[in-house]
């Protein structure tokens, strides 16, 4: 039983190692449906275990969905249709100091924010087309109503 | 000189105006949750015109669409309804551990055995799962001096992970120093509670 966990463990790692980098902010966590990663002119598919970095654009398709844990421990969730940009991203894990910029473009996302917005106000924002969100704790949604 | 100031003055305001019309940006709404240990938090919510704080539970603001925030309070079921497929993609959320040595040496505790059970059987359960392991000390010395000492900490667990089955890799360290005490002291006070190290899974 032990060994056969050990193995797994051993074989997830072999496949999620060659992304592993320190400019990784975060991870994907679950997924389901049609979901890239834009990263500049690069298309890059996201499955369980992709590493995100500044500046992604997170997109999903008319069936997509996806979850998506910082380093932080501030955890992001986009349903169908959706664009999330990772405007700026910096976390000290030391001092808990950082700060953390997503553009939600279009769609709907849920929020659970880690150490970053429980370090300092301000330190996280949400924008969308027509607000800024200014993240004091802790969880919740956000939908930008699609253009008729 | 007049006429050409009153033009330019007309021109702006037209600029101004087509602008406003171009730029109509989408309406966005905000829901604020009850947060998991009951605490609700807070948003600030901007359109550039009015700031709105949500901070009770299913307050939500609308914004934008040429429009004033217009505040409201929604219900569980109404999020359930637009915001399903959105939450039902939250990834699960960090569990927290928190391992003790034996005083003034590297062993574990009995207890502290144990839970490095739950920590190897909460690996084996995550999708992708990451290990944070975090080292803290009490305030006995300075603060640079436990910055370094909870780092220290934090790697000895991680080398003792290893071989239990959890890749390199996966594993990160970070050092808290004294600044997260689980009991506040004053100043150089000796406070095993402290001396720590945490574990998140994500």
């Amino acid at each position: 039983m032990r060994f056969l966990s050990v193995t797994f463990l051993a074989f997830a790692a072999l496949l999620a190692a060659p992304l592993a980098s320190a400019a990784d902010i975060g991870q994907v966590k679950v997924t389901s449906g049609a979901v890239h990663i834009q990263r500049g002119a690069e298309r890059l598919p996201a499955t369980v275990g992709t590493r995100v970095r500044v500046s992604d654009t997170v997109v999903t398709g008319g069936d997509g969905s996806v979850g998506i844990t910082f380093t932080d421990n501030t955890l992001l969730s986009t349903g169908p249709n959706s664009v999330l940009v990772l405007e700026r991203y910096a976390f000290d894990s030391t001092t808990h100091a950082g700060k953390f910029d997503a553009r939600l473009n279009r769609g709907s996302l849920a929020v659970v924010s880690g150490k970053i917005a429980k370090q300092s106000h301000d330190a996280m924002v949400v924008k969308t087309p027509s607000s800024l969100l200014g993240v004091r704790g802790t969880e919740f949604l956000v939908k930008v109503e699609s253009p008729e | 000189m007049i006429r050409r100031a009153l033009r330019s003055g007309a021109g702006g305001i037209t600029l101004a105006l087509l602008a406003a019309c171009a730029a109509t940006p989408p309406p966005a709404t905000v829901v604020l949750l009850p947060g998991q240990n009951g605490k609700t938090g807070a948003v600030v919510v901007s359109d550039g015109q009015t700031e709105t704080v949500l901070d009770t539970p299913y307050a939500s603001a609308r914004s934008g669409g040429g429009e004033p925030i217009e505040r409201r309070t929604t219900s569980a079921p109404e999020v359930k309804k637009q915001f399903g497929a959105t939450l039902a993609s939250l990834p699960p959320r960090p569990t927290k551990y928190t391992l003790y040595f034996l005083s003034g040496t590297d062993e574990f505790t009995d207890n502290t055995k144990k839970e490095v059970q739950r920590v190897l059987a909460e690996v084996a359960r995550r999708p992708a799962a990451e290990v944070v392991v975090i080292g803290h000390t009490d305030r006995v010395s300075g603060e640079r001096h436990n910055d370094k000492l909870s780092l220290q900490r934090a790697r000895r667990v991680k080398s003792m992970l290893i071989p239990l089955g959890i890749p390199e890799e996966r594993i990160v360290t970070a050092g808290r120093g004294e600044r997260e005490p689980i009991v506040p002291t004053a100043d150089n006070v000796d406070e095993a509670k402290n001396r720590r190290v945490e574990i998140n899974v994500r």
